[in-house]
């Protein structure tokens, strides 16, 4: 048992606790039971708490924890996150502040809400608003799994369930204040958190390589490690085979992370269009801070770093690379702070996630099925209890599922979210596809790419199946037709569905147009996507004033 | 504002395109890796790979902050209230 470190973690994650609880007061409506209030912190963030909300939002404990395990492992493939977040902005710098105004004009708080009103589907609605659902839940997972990392390299690595006793604190803590401050709370926790992490990474590549010897032998280090293993597929370069699954996993996942329902939460939380627009700027500060942390992964071979063995699973977890990392070279006070930034970075986006999948669990199944004439004090308690929910099924996944893949988990979320492309991004700038063009699309992409995931076996652990999101391009099969026979060349997964998805959407669409059948009816009109703040098209938040 | 409404309805999907859009694809160039998967040149001891990737970073904030400048809606937004139309906004920003 590690005591500074633990006191010092403690010390801090009961003042996060606190600042949790305090965020219900921090607020000008009139009160938090409308889901516009508790799921949207009213709609009015600036740009700086925008840009700490929607910073500590993408960048995860998922990004601290397991991307440098990644490197660690496998070498350069991982160094993905990096494009990943550099092409992101440039990608949804103009579709994001479209979403945005035609969701503030027509009060949507999901993307399954707008998808309802441009199509007048309910089925296309319900089927965006399920499969966000399912992507979030081990997106939440993850979170939970980069906590634990750190809870068990402070000495906290009981077996059992018993292991698993310190993180269901942890959550229960999450989950009460969440219930009771909606997204304010972590909107305020973001500050703490963010600085911590700044903090922390900043000393880290600046203070480890001057004490190791500088980059060049930590990537002579790598290099050495990767020559040694027997496996062709590692090293401190990209390879012929990982080249392509390189790029398609980082423009796939720069298509894919928008589409996720906590990304757009945070998104139409802020106040107005040059709120996002100046975060689309500033948002690469993390993208920097990403790729060094990256590259700790390199910095742990050169340090010699063994990563823990999870006496859970009695596996060596590598996702305890970067804990370890700290805990072997620094001080016990500052690896405290380290370990409380990793922790706190896990508590942030698995509030946001859990608001964000209890808004579409309210508004497009409880709302759309259930209780079609639910108030917005009803909708609010249902969102509320549909965020513990959520949280607790995420403990269950964490407390079921191998934690040692953690980031595929993570990755198969992103082949599924991807599958909504076309239903929500590419509808806010045409609706020339049609509503059941698109579910044909949505329904063939998903069979296909959770098969392809299906098939794809990971030698590392002896799995058969759901072993990753890199396909050989051998095994990609057209109705037992192969292609690429021969090829060794891996491509990521969601990219493959997600062009089956496109060509049979539009090939649908043709068909149904031809055939002229109804295409529903289209409740946004094209001044919605422009409107900026101040609009007198712009319904005042529900609740701030009255309606008159 | 119903008439303004149904203009704008028969403008089509209301895009506003701007030929500073097109410097958003710029970053993308950073998806060729072929071009810089090498060790050298090393700058800071970080193999070519990396270092390329990472000063693309800074490509990426010059270009969404150029396109953020150029295109800035002409009109500051209305007050609520004012009888002035976003669609207005809309039309004049047809360039």
């Amino acid at each position: 048992m590690k005591w500074t470190e633990l006191v010092v973690f403690a010390v801090l994650f009961l003042a996060v606790t606190v600042m949790g609880f305090v965020a219900s007061r921090w607020q000008r409506g009139s009160g938090l039971d409308n889901l516009d209030e508790w799921g949207l912190g009213g709609r009015r963030f600036g740009s700086w708490i925008t840009w700490f909300l929607v910073g500590g939002d993408l960048y995860t404990a998922y990004t601290f924890v397991a991307v440098p395990a990644l490197l660690f492992s496998a070498g350069a493939l991982g160094f993905y996150a990096l494009p990943y977040t550099v092409v992101l902005y440039p990608l949804v710098f103009l579709p994001v502040v479209r979403l945005w105004s035609v969701s503030r004009v027509h009060g949507y708080v999901t993307p399954a809400d707008f998808v309802r009103g441009r199509y007048g589907s309910s089925l296309l609605a319900f089927l965006v608003a399920i499969t966000g659902l399912v992507a979030t839940m081990p997106y939440i997972a993850l979170q939970l799994v980069g906590l634990e990392a750190v809870l068990r390299t402070m000495g906290l690595n009981g077996s059992g369930l018993l292991g698993h006793l310190p993180l269901l604190v942890a959550f229960v803590v999450l989950a009460v204040y969440t219930y009771q401050s909606g997204l304010r709370a972590p909107a305020l926790i973001a500050f703490a958190k963010d600085i911590l992490i700044y903090i922390v990474i900043l000393v880290a590549v600046l203070y480890l390589p001057a004490k190791l010897g500088g980059w060049g032998s930590i990537f002579g280090a790598a290099q050495a490690k990767f020559d040694a293993t027997p496996s062709p597929a590692d090293g401190v370069l990209l390879n012929a085979n990982n080249q392509l699954q390189y790029i398609t996993l980082a423009l796939g996942s720069a298509l894919a992370l928008f589409l996720y329902p906590h990304s757009v939460t945070g998104i139409l939380a802020s106040r107005g269009r040059n709120v996002i627009k100046r975060n689309m700027m500033a948002l690469p500060a993390y993208s920097l801070l990403l790729g060094l942390l990256a590259l700790l992964g390199y910095v742990a071979i050169a340090a010699g770093t063994k990563p823990i063995t999870n006496n859970a699973t009695g596996r060596p977890d590598t996702n305890t690379i970067i804990p370890q990392l700290f805990e072997t070279q620094f001080g016990s006070l500052f690896a405290g702070i380290a370990f409380a930034a990793i922790g706190i970075g896990a508590l942030v986006p698995a509030a946001i996630m859990s608001i964000a999948a209890a808004n579409l669990w309210t508004r497009n199944v409880y709302k759309e099925y259930i209780r079609r004439d639910a108030s917005p004090a009803q909708e609010a308690r249902q969102a509320k209890l549909a965020s513990l929910v959520v949280k607790f099924g995420a403990v269950l996944f964490v407390l079921l599922i191998d934690p040692q893949f953690s980031i595929d988990l993570q990755l198969i979320g992103g082949v599924i979210i991807l599958m909504t492309l076309p239903a929500v991004a590419i509808a806010l700038y045409t609706r020339w596809l049609h509503r059941w063009g698109l579910v044909a699309g949505w329904a063939v992409g998903m069979g296909y790419g959770l098969y392809l995931l299906y098939i794809i076996p990971n030698p590392a652990n002896g799995k058969l199946h759901f072993g990753g999101s890199a396909l050989a391009l051998d095994k990609l099969t057209v109705f037992g037709w192969h292609p690429f026979t021969g090829s060794t060349v891996q491509i990521y997964v969601g990219f493959v569905a997600l062009v089956v998805n496109l060509l049979v959407a539009v090939v649908v669409t043709a068909i149904l147009r031809a055939a002229k059948v109804a295409e529903g009816a289209d409740e946004t009109l094209p001044g919605d996507y422009h409107a900026d703040e101040g609009s007198d098209r712009i319904k005042p938040p529900a609740g701030v004033l009255t309606h008159g | 504002m119903s008439e303004s409404t149904h203009e704008s309805r028969d403008q089509g999907e209301g895009l506003r395109f701007s030929a500073w859009n097109l410097l958003l694809l710029v970053p993308l160039l950073m998806l060729v890796t072929p071009w810089f998967n090498s060790q050298e040149p090393h700058l800071f001891g970080l193999p070519y790979l990396y270092w390329v990737q990472f000063a693309f970073v800074p490509v990426g904030v010059i270009c969404v902050a150029v396109v953020y400048v150029m295109t800035r809606d002409p009109n500051e937004p209305v007050a609520p209230g004012t009888p002035s139309d976003v669609d207005d906004l809309d039309e004049g920003n047809l360039r």
